[in-house]
């Protein structure tokens, strides 16, 4: 192995640290599992949500339930990829109101509260995707 | 008090009556805030930055309460009424009766308010919510505010406030920061009337507020206020909170709080409590 290659091969071990640096709301949400289960939870939730149904008729949903676990582990510093598309590309165009952005936020709430997570951790996760707010809303 | 008891009881089961079909409710349950003593949404003594109840963007809310604040020699009874419309405009009013327990009589006021959300957001964005209000205040009790030395029966107060919202605080909490600079005449946020012997003009006092939410529906927190000293007969003091808030549902919710009034016409060490019952519809 040359000099160079090793060079290589530390930096590129050093740039994939972070995703392993801290995977700790990953494991207060219970895993993949928990992530899981809790996002089937939470589809269940927007689904008997009048205010924002609509927007969903057309959804796959089961391909919504895989691809918002799938984030919600990656934002949680768990070991998984995102394969869906970005946040701007697919929801522009839906119009999202920030009322119904909030609303959105409270059905996962109340699937939190019904999956028994933990206040503290439920914090760590809203923090981080109320940090999308300008990526999903007035679209 | 009685009177009051009655009608927030009529207000509260109004509340739940009517909810939710009617009410638009587009922000999260706690960020409609309290009434303050003012009749603006805020904590209890502090104006804050937040707009009275839930309406997002487009949207129309209004709240209703009643407050009770007891102290040694004195009683503060307010009724106070909001609307607000889009996350940006509030108006507010409220009558105050301050029972002069002690020394016999009643001072009261009525207070006009309007809030306007300049910029940023209470919780998305890095800037924190801006709102500029004013109160116009009247005194109708003026004959007492102006035997100490009170200068008018009416006055409006000018103010700017900014509130924050950290989802995941310190502790991994839910907390809230307030600050209001207030541009204020008022002797006894008022109820000494405005402007007096030692000073007439306007001076700029800072008030602040924090609190912590331990769950989505309870919050502990205090306020703080600073006040101008106008009047030679007695001096006045800053005033103080230490609160619980409780919103079981985004129809209700109750402020419980410790209160220091410091000295009140020289009658010193004014502590006691505090009771607001909120109606958001
Ligand atoms: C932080 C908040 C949000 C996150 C993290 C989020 C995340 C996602 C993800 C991961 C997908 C799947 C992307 C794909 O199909 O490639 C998706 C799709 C979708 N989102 Fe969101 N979303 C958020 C807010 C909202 C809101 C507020 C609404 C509407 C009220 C909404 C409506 C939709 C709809 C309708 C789809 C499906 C699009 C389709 O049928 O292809 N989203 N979202």
């Amino acid at each position: 192995m040359s000099i160079k290659s090793i060079i290589f091969a530390v930096a590129l071990l050093c740039a994939s640290t972070p995703s392993h640096a801290d995977d700790s709301l990953y494991q207060e949400l219970g895993g993949q599992a928990g992530i899981s289960q809790l996002m089937e939870t939470f589809v269940l939730e927007i689904a008997s949500d009048d205010r924002i149904i609509h927007h969903f008729e057309k959804t796959d949903i089961e391909r919504l339930h895989r691809l918002l676990t799938e984030q919600v582990c990656v934002i949680a510093g768990g070991p998984c990829e995102y394969t869906g598309e970005d946040m701007v590309t697919v929801h522009t165009g839906m119009n999202i109101t920030r009322a119904e952005f909030n609303a959105l936020v409270e059905d996962l709430m109340t699937a939190m509260e019904q999956e028994e997570v933990p206040v503290t951790t439920q914090n760590r996760l809203l923090a981080a995707l109320a940090e999308m707010h300008s990526e999903v809303v007035g679209l | 008090m009685r009177h009051n008891l009655l009608i927030s009881s009529l207000l509260a089961s109004a509340a739940f009556i009517a909810m939710p079909a009617e009410a638009d409710q587009g922000r999260f349950i706690a960020t409609g805030g309290a009434t303050s003593i003012e009749g603006s949404a805020g904590g209890g003594i502090v104006p804050w930055a937040t707009l009275s109840s839930y309406a997002e963007e487009g949207q129309w809310g209004a709240t209703a309460a009643v407050t009770e604040v007891s102290v040694d020699d004195f009683r503060l009874s307010v009724l106070g009424v909001s609307l607000t419309y889009d996350n940006r405009f509030e108006l507010s009013a409220a009558k105050q009766t301050f029972d002069l327990s002690t020394i016999g009589g009643e001072l009261k006021q009525d207070v006009f308010g309007v809030k306007y959300r300049v910029a940023g957001d209470l919780i998305y964005g890095d800037l924190p919510q801006f709102s500029v209000g004013l109160q116009h205040k009247r005194n109708s009790t003026f004959a007492l505010p102006s035997a100490v030395g009170a200068q008018s029966d009416s006055g409006t107060d000018y103010y700017v406030s900014a509130a924050k919202v950290w989802l995941d605080g310190p502790f991994h909490r839910t907390w809230l920061a307030n600050i209001t600079l207030r541009a204020t005449k008022a002797n006894q946020i008022g109820l000494l009337g405005f402007g007096g012997d030692q000073n007439n003009d306007y001076e700029i006092q800072p008030e602040v507020a924090v609190g912590m939410f331990i769950n989505r529906n309870w919050a502990v927190g205090a306020e703080y206020r600073t006040k101008p000293d106008n009047l030679g007969f007695a001096e006045e003091h800053d005033w103080y909170d230490i609160f619980v808030a409780y919103f079981p549902t985004k129809s209700v919710s109750v402020v419980a709080a410790y209160a220091d009034l410091d000295s009140i016409a020289g009658l010193a060490d004014q502590t006691g409590w505090y009771l607001s019952l909120q109606a958001t519809f």
